[in-house]
C-alpha cells in the first residue's frame, strides 16, 4: 500500500509540475496576473507531493519491505536502522528521486525567500524550475520507478553495497545534490533573465545568494566524498581524478567561475552574457554529472545498449536542456547585452582572466573524463586517461589562477595601474617568494614543486592581509573593532575562502611532497620503521559485527619508544553479499595522519600468520579537507550579508546602477 | 584603447590560453594514454614493449602463488583462449580471487611476464570489469569464428 501511495505522489507531482511549468510562464507572457500567481502554490503542492514519494520510498526501506524490488535488491533486513533509511539513495531509482526532491526542495525555498521579487520574474524562475523538474519525474516514473513491485516478493533483499556502509556515504549523496540542483535556480534566473530580455545588477543581487550557497553545499559534498574514498577504500588516496569525481568536480570548477562573475554583474553590471551562460553551463555540467553517474555509462557505455529507453531518455534531456537554453541565449543574449566596458588592468581584468582559465581547466577535465567513453562507444579501442594526464594539464592551467586571486581583489575597479598594484604587493610577493624557498629546507627536501605550491599558498595568505591592512588603514573609524565591524559579511566572507584556497594548496603541496607509503610483510610482534614512527603489528583477531564479520587488526603506534596511538584496522566481510571491505585505522593530526590498513594474510588463509600491510604517513592530508570547509564557510558568511536581504526588500527590478552605487565596494 | 580593440585584446588572450591549454592536453595524452589489450592480443604481440598498458582477463584458477617472505605475488590472466603471466609486489585489493575478473596495469617484458605496478578490481563481487568482461567475449567469439572456417569439412 504504502509503496502504491508513493507511486501515486508521483505522478501527481508530475501533472501539478506541468501546470507549475506552462500556466505561470504563459501568464508572464499576456502579462495575466492571476496566471503567474499560480506559481508558488504549485511548487509548494509539487514539494509535497515529492516528500510524500520519497517518505514512502523510505518507509519501506526502514519497514525491510522486499516486495518492492528497489529495496530488494539494496537493502537486508540486517542492515542496521541508519544505512536502511541511507538506502533510499543508495540506487539508481532512490538517487534520482533524491535529485527530485532537492530540486522541489530548492523550488519552494525560492517561494519563501523571494517575497518581494517581481512577479513576472518569479513566476519565470519557478516555470522553468518546473520544467526541469517534468523532466526528471517523467524519468522516475518511465524509465526508473522505484516503487517498482517484485512478484513474488523475495524472502530477503541483497543488501546495500558494502561501500556505501558508511556515516560518509549517509551525508556525501545529500549534500552533493543539494549543490548540484542548487545550480538550477542560478540556471533558472538566468532564463528568466533571457526570456525577459533584461539584466541588471538587481536580478545579480537575487541569484547571487542562491549560487553562493549551491556552491558552498557543492564544495562540502566533494570534500565528503574525498575524505570517504581516503579511509575506506584503503589506498589512502584522496583523488583519483576518477570520472565520478570528474563529474562532480567540472560544476564545482564552473560554478566558482560564476560566482566570480555574478559579483562583476552585481557590482559593476559587466559581464552580463559570460553570467548567464556560466549559469546555463554550470547547470549542464550538474546534469551531465548526475547521468555519468547513476546511468552506468561509466562502468560500460554499453549500458545504454542493456536498457535503451533510459539511455535515449537522457540524451533527448540532456539535447533539450543544453542544446534549449543555448539556443534561447543565442537569441536573446544580444537583448541583454555585454555590460559594461573595463580597463586592461583592472579588477575585472583579472576576474575575467580566472574565469577563462577555470573554464579551460574544466574543459580538459571533460576532455580526459569523455574521451575514453566516446572511444569505447565507436568500439575504436580501450584506453584510460589517468592521474598523470590530469596532473600536467591541470596544475599548470590553475596555477596562474590561483596567483591572480592574490592580484585581483587588490586591483581597483574599473582601472587599475600596474604600478601602484606592485607598490601595494611588492613585499607580498618578497616574503611569499622568500618563505616558499625557504620552507622546504626546514621540512625535509627541497624540490620545485613544493616550492611552487608553498609560494601559491603563501602568496594567497599574505596577499590578503595586505588586503585587509589597507582596507582598515583606509577607514575612518576610530578603533580597531569598529575598523573590522565597517566591512561588510560578504567581503569576510571572500577572505575566508580565499583562505581556505590558500590552506587546501598547502594540504596537497605537502601530502604530495613528503607522505610515504610501504605495503610490508609484518608476522607477529614485528616493528617496522616509517618516518620516525615504530609500527608494531600485534596480529589479529576475529568478532562479530551488526552484519558482517569482522577481522580487527591491532598495531601500536610508538614515536622515540613511547606509545602514542593503538590502531585497529578492520577488515569485513559482509554475510548477506560476501564482499570484502578494507576499514583503515588512522591516527589523525594536524600536521599529518599515520594510516594503517590490512592487506591480506600471507600464509594460505591462517589468520594468526604474517599479514601484508600498509603502512602510510600522510602529512598534512587534513588540511585539503579543512581547506575545502574554509571555502565553504566562507560561501555561508558571504550569504549572511545585509544588502541582499535589503535588496529583496527593494521594489521591482527598475534599479540597476542607483543601487550598485550603494553598495560596498568588494 | 578603443573597446574595440580591447575586446579584440580579450578575444586574443582568450585564444592564447585556449590554444596554451591544447598544447598541454596533446602533450599529455600523447604520453598519458594507457591502451588496454586482452591476453591475445597480447600473445600476438600486439602489444607495445617497455610501454605500459593494461591487460584484463579472469585470473587463472590455480595459478595464484606468493614468493616466500615477500609481497610478491604471481598469477596468469586469461581469457580463456590465452594466458599471460603476470607478477605484482604489493598488496591485492579485496576483490581480487581466482576464477573473477582483474585488470592489471603494467609494462610487458622481454621474457612475456607483464610486471604489474597496479591492480585495478573496482567491481563488486556479482560484477566483472567491463574490460575484462569484453576480453573474455572476445576470445569466445574469435575462436567460435575460427573453428567455423579452419573446420568446414569436419562439420557432420
Amino acid at each position: 500500500m504504502i509503496p502504491e501511495l508513493g507511486h501515486f505522489a508521483l505522478i501527481l507531482a508530475l501533472l501539478v509540475a506541468i501546470a507549475q511549468s506552462t500556466l505561470p510562464l504563459a501568464g508572464a507572457a499576456y502579462r495575466e496576473p492571476r496566471l503567474m500567481a499560480l506559481a508558488k502554490p504549485a511548487a509548494r503542492a509539487q514539494f509535497l507531493l515529492v516528500v510524500t514519494a520519497f517518505a514512502c520510498l523510505a518507509a519501506s526501506f526502514v519497514g525491510n519491505d522486499f516486495s518492492v524490488q528497489n529495496v530488494a535488491t539494496n537493502s537486508n533486513s540486517e542492515l542496521p536502522l541508519h544505512y536502511r533509511f541511507a538506502a533510499t539513495w543508495g540506487s539508481h531509482e532512490g538517487s534520482l528521486l533524491l535529485w527530485t526532491l532537492m530540486l522541489a526542495g530548492w523550488t519552494f525555498a525560492v517561494t519563501l525567500f523571494s517575497r518581494h521579487l517581481p512577479p513576472v520574474l518569479l513566476a519565470r524562475v519557478i516555470a522553468v524550475m518546473g520544467w526541469v523538474s517534468v523532466g526528471f519525474l517523467l524519468f522516475l516514473l518511465f524509465t526508473s520507478n522505484p516503487f517498482d513491485r517484485l512478484v513474488p516478493p523475495a524472502p530477503e533483499g541483497r543488501d546495500l553495497n558494502p561501500l556505501l556502509q558508511d556515516p560518509g556515504m549517509v551525508i556525501h549523496p545529500p549534500m552533493l545534490y543539494m549543490g548540484y540542483v542548487g545550480f538550477s535556480v542560478a540556471f533558472a534566473f538566468a532564463i528568466a533573465a533571457l526570456l525577459g530580455g533584461r539584466l541588471d545588477a538587481t536580478w545579480a543581487r537575487w541569484s547571487r545568494p542562491w549560487t553562493t550557497v549551491a556552491w558552498a553545499f557543492l564544495t562540502i559534498g566533494i570534500a565528503l566524498g574525498s575524505g570517504w574514498a581516503y579511509y575506506t577504500l584503503g589506498w589512502g588516496g584522496w583523488w583519483f581524478w576518477d570520472p565520478v569525481e570528474n563529474a562532480s568536480f567540472m560544476p564545482w570548477l564552473t560554478g566558482t567561475a560564476l560566482i566570480h562573475s555574478l559579483a562583476v554583474t552585481e557590482k559593476r553590471g559587466a559581464f552580463k552574457s559570460w553570467t548567464v551562460l556560466l549559469a546555463i553551463l554550470a547547470f549542464s555540467l550538474s546534469l551531465l554529472g548526475t547521468f555519468l553517474v547513476r546511468s552506468g555509462v561509466l562502468t560500460s557505455v554499453h549500458a545504454f545498449a542493456t536498457d535503451p529507453a533510459r539511455g535515449v531518455f537522457i540524451l533527448v534531456f540532456l539535447a533539450l536542456v543544453v542544446g534549449g537554453s543555448l539556443t534561447l541565449f543565442a537569441w536573446r543574449a544580444g537583448k541583454v547585452g555585454l555590460g559594461g566596458i573595463f580597463g586592461v588592468v583592472s579588477r575585472e581584468s583579472t576576474l575575467l582572466a580566472n574565469n577563462i582559465l577555470l573554464i579551460v581547466a574544466m574543459a580538459s577535465v571533460l576532455l580526459g573524463t569523455l574521451y575514453p567513453l566516446f572511444l569505447d562507444a565507436l568500439n575504436l579501442g580501450k584506453i584510460s586517461v589517468g592521474p598523470p594526464y590530469f596532473d600536467a594539464v591541470f596544475y599548470p592551467l590553475l596555477a596562474p589562477a590561483v596567483f591572480l586571486m592574490g592580484v585581483g581583489p587588490m586591483a581597483r575597479w574599473n582601472k587599475a595601474s600596474l604600478p601602484d598594484l606592485w607598490t601595494r604587493l611588492k613585499w607580498a610577493l618578497g616574503v611569499a617568494v622568500v618563505a616558499a624557498v625557504i620552507l622546504p629546507f626546514i621540512l625535509g627536501h627541497w624540490s620545485p614543486l613544493i616550492a611552487g605550491g608553498l609560494f601559491l599558498a603563501l602568496w594567497v595568505v599574505v596577499s590578503s592581509v595586505v588586503n585587509l591592512r589597507t582596507r582598515l588603514a583606509g577607514s575612518h573609524r576610530h578603533g580597531l573593532v569598529a575598523k573590522l565591524a565597517a566591512n561588510s559579511p560578504s567581503y569576510y566572507g571572500m577572505l575566508l575562502a580565499h583562505l581556505g584556497v590558500a590552506v587546501f594548496i598547502v594540504g596537497v603541496t605537502l601530502v604530495k611532497g613528503y607522505e610515504s607509503e610501504q605495503d610490508v610483510r609484518l608476522d607477529l610482534g614485528q616493528t617496522v620503521d616509517a618516518g620516525g614512527y615504530a609500527f608494531k603489528f600485534l596480529g589479529v583477531v576475529p568478532g562479530p559485527g551488526p552484519n558482517y564479520r569482522a577481522l580487527t587488526g591491532t598495531v601500536e603506534v610508538r614515536k622515540d619508544g613511547r606509545l602514542i596511538e593503538t590502531l585497529k584496522p578492520e577488515k569485513r566481510i559482509y554475510n548477506a553479499s560476501g564482499q570484502t571491505m578494507t576499514i583503515a585505522a588512522i591516527d589523525i593530526g594536524l600536521f599529518g595522519d599515520r594510516y594503517v590498513s590490512l592487506g591480506e594474510p600471507l600464509a594460505a588463509d591462517d589468520i594468526d600468520g604474517a599479514w601484508g600491510v600498509r603502512i602510510y604517513l600522510k602529512p598534512f592530508i587534513d588540511w585539503i579537507w579543512m581547506g575545502a570547509f574554509l571555502m565553504a564557510l566562507g560561501g555561508i558568511v558571504a550569504v549572511c550579508d545585509r544588502r541582499y536581504r535589503l535588496a529583496i526588500q527593494l521594489r521591482t527590478g527598475a534599479i540597476g546602477p542607483a543601487a550598485s552605487a550603494g553598495a560596498p565596494a568588494d | 584603447m578603443k573597446p574595440r580593440t580591447r575586446r579584440l585584446g580579450w578575444i586574443v588572450g582568450g585564444l592564447a590560453v585556449l590554444g596554451i591549454a591544447a598544447a598541454l592536453v596533446l602533450n599529455a595524452f600523447q604520453s598519458n594514454l594507457v591502451f588496454f589489450f586482452t591476453p591475445t592480443q597480447v600473445a600476438a604481440r600486439e602489444a607495445p614493449q617497455g610501454r605500459p598498458f593494461r591487460v584484463g582477463g579472469l585470473v587463472e584458477a590455480g595459478s595464484l602463488a606468493r614468493e616466500a617472505n615477500s609481497l610478491t605475488v604471481r598469477f596468469r590472466v586469461t581469457d580463456t583462449a590465452q594466458t599471460i603471466p603476470v607478477t605484482y609486489t604489493g598488496l591485492l585489493p579485496d576483490l581480487f580471487k581466482e576464477g573473477k575478473g582483474v585488470v592489471a596495469q603494467g609494462t610487458l617484458g622481454p621474457d612475456g611476464v607483464f610486471r604489474a605496478s597496479e591492480v585495478l578490481a573496482k567491481h563488486d563481487e556479482n560484477y566483472m570489469p567491463p574490460a575484462a568482461a569484453d576480453a573474455v567475449k572476445q576470445a569466445h567469439e574469435a575462436m567460435s569464428t575460427k573453428t567455423l572456417i579452419n573446420k568446414p569439412g569436419e562439420r557432420k
